[in-house]
């Protein structure tokens, strides 16, 4: 492995354990006594004394985070406190939504902001590129919940032909499931295809403007060759970049926009998770949330180095 | 329009500008002005008022409580500035100060605090605030500490970058030559020139700030009731989406025009203060 990839890879498990230090530092550490968390200051206290044992609280902290660790390897993440069943269990079924949910966000994302942010730049200064720009600028500003809530009104509740919410599961039929998820994953795409339509056409632009492209030009390639073998190819960066970082944002959003549809994936367990003072559900979520977005900014540093090979060589 | 054109006599000829420093002004002026006066009270509750169309009385109508839309949305203007300008200024403060420092240190310090920047991002302020209201329970200050932390590494990063930029410039090469240390050069001659960029950089995540309050009241992690906040009216009109579809409308403008002028204000400023960043535009 070249020294970029090592190194990266270094950081990427860095960033893991510093992230779970950081949850179960704050989770479980701050607050004092977790069982006093879980309970309510109104609990009698022998019930927080019986929580406090069931879960391990009279041990040294050091002892319960590489317990927690630990059990993490072996696929064991605890016991939800409200539902009394394991926390794998209840993750998996929420993973079976928000993932769906993220993908196909994710591709309608790409495909919408890519081409018009590409066609954007390749009409530079004309109509179509004054309104495509014109039009990102507010999409940028709408927050997705809000969008959802609009998609709701006009086609759950106007037009009645998609579900205002709820999901069906993945046993009632694939296509019952997606039918489920377009609201959602339209609302969560296109706030984010706004922002990647106009990083798209700046980075275009950006390399229009290089003497590369215009030796292309000279020599007799098309604008659309020119566009496609030698443009593309350099704006990659900062277009993998935003993807990177919309990816994660994605990921998180999903938070919100389930809460909105009432999908019953990661965002719902979570908030759920806090209302009954679930810490060991919210602890492994957060934890799962977080070590998906390291995944992704490592996934980006390795297409980073597919893009431009110069890096691999380079230490960085 | 010539290169010698004043700052007032090219922000005047500047669209985005105008439109967006209009619309940001207009936010200011509302908030501003419902700390003294609202058509009527946003937390008088009237229940035989409930759910009512705009009218003459209640501008925007009522919500389920008989509360006036109008007299919210106001007070809410409120909400999202004082959470946008303590979040951004937590961000600038912290951010700006170890951005600073790396360009200025450099060696295992620059390494460090960007290492530590890096690992920041894997936080989402969702997810800070999420930690944050399973230990202390919902609140503003959750939101407001969330995105704060959130912002710290946008501002170091932005900030070590334009640094180093400067550092490399002759004049800071003459005044070492002078004897002046790193901090007297980054107070005298980094930070004023990187200034620019970094009010640049709060506008446009100022309306991040708000866009980020609003979904966590939504979520019922920020803002509680009955103070109100753009993103919690939303959450209670979506109770009443069938009965009351209006009532999902008016925040959600608010939040747009809140941020769009935010946004445009931003991209403004980045064109009248720096014209060579300009240049793809």
């Amino acid at each position: 492995m070249s020294g970029f990839l090592l190194k990266r890879f270094a950081t990427f498990v860095a960033t893991l354990v510093a992230a779970s230090i950081v949850i179960f530092l704050v989770l479980e550490v701050l607050p004092g006594n977790p069982a006093e968390v879980i309970l309510g200051p109104e609990a009698p206290p022998s019930a927080v004394a019986a929580l406090a044992h069931k879960l391990g609280v009279g041990r040294p902290p050091l002892q319960r985070y590489l317990g927690w660790i630990e059990g993490m390897a072996d696929g064991d993440f605890g016991t939800s406190y409200a539902c009394d069943t394991p926390v794998v269990d209840l993750v998996e079924q929420s993973l079976a939504v928000t993932l769906p949910l993220a993908l196909i966000a994710m591709t309608l994302n790409v495909a919408l902001g890519l081409a018009l942010g590409i066609f954007a730049a390749a009409r530079h200064n004309r109509f179509a590129d004054i309104a495509i720009m014109g039009l990102s600028q507010i999409g940028i500003a709408i927050p997705s919940f809000w969008f959802a809530i609009l998609l709701i009104l006009l086609f759950a509740v106007e037009l009645g032909w998609l579900p205002a919410g709820g999901f069906p599961g993945w046993s009632a039929g694939l296509w019952a499931g997606l039918r489920a998820l377009i609201l959602p994953s339209v609302s969560l795409a296109i706030v984010q295809a706004a922002i990647l339509a106009r990083v798209t056409r700046s980075a275009v632009l950006d390399m229009l403007g290089e003497d590369f492209v215009r030796t292309a030009r000279a020599k007799g390639l098309s604008r659309g060759a020119a566009l496609r073998r030698h443009v593309l190819r350099n704006a990659m960066i900062p277009i993998v970049t935003i993807m990177g970082l919309q990816f994660s944002n994605l990921l998180v959003l999903t938070i919100v926009v389930e809460n909105v549809f009432y999908l019953p994936g990661l965002g719902r367990l979570i908030l759920n998770s806090i209302a009954n003072r679930d810490v060991v559900v919210v602890r492994d979520v957060v934890m799962l949330l977080a070590a998906m977005v390291v995944a992704v900014n490592f996934t980006v540093d390795l297409l980073y180095a597919a893009i431009d090979p110069r890096l691999k060589l380079r230490e960085l | 329009m010539s290169a010698t054109a004043t700052f007032p006599g090219r922000a005047l000829g500047h669209w985005s500008f105008l439109v967006g420093g209009a619309l940001t002004l207009a936010l200011l002026l509302v908030a501003g002005l419902s700390l003294v006066w609202t058509p009527l009270s946003p937390y008088l509750i009237d229940i035989p008022e409930k759910l009512q169309l705009p009218s003459a009385q209640h501008w925007f109508g009522t919500d389920a409580l008989g509360h006036d839309v109008f007299s919210m949305l106001m007070v809410g203007a409120q909400n999202s500035i004082l959470v946008g300008i303590i979040a951004v200024s937590i961000g600038l403060g912290a951010g700006t100060a170890l951005g600073a420092l790396a360009a200025a240190r450099r060696g295992w310090v620059e390494e460090g605090t960007m290492r530590l920047a890096d690992f920041a991002f894997a936080f989402p302020a969702i997810l800070t605030a999420i930690m944050l209201t399973a230990v202390l329970g919902p609140g503003i200050v959750n939101s407001i500490l969330a995105i704060g932390i959130f912002n710290i590494p946008i501002f170091a990063r932005v900030t070590r970058g334009a640094a180093k930029v400067v550092w490399e410039r002759d004049f800071v090469l003459a005044a070492r030559a002078a004897g002046r240390g790193p901090f007297g050069i980054t107070l005298a001659h980094v930070l004023p020139n990187i200034l620019s960029l970094l009010i640049v950089q709060a506008t446009i995540q100022f309306a991040n700030a708000i866009l980020w309050e609003a979904a966590l009241s939504y979520l019922g992690l920020g803002t509680q009731p009955p103070q109100p906040s753009w993103g919690r009216m939303l959450n209670d009109a979506q109770a009443q989406l069938f009965q009351a579809p209006w009532l999902a409308l008016f925040p959600g403008i608010a939040i747009v025009l809140a941020v769009l002028g935010l946004n445009l204000l931003g991209d403004g400023l980045r064109d009248l203060l720096d014209p060579r960043l300009a240049r793809s535009r």
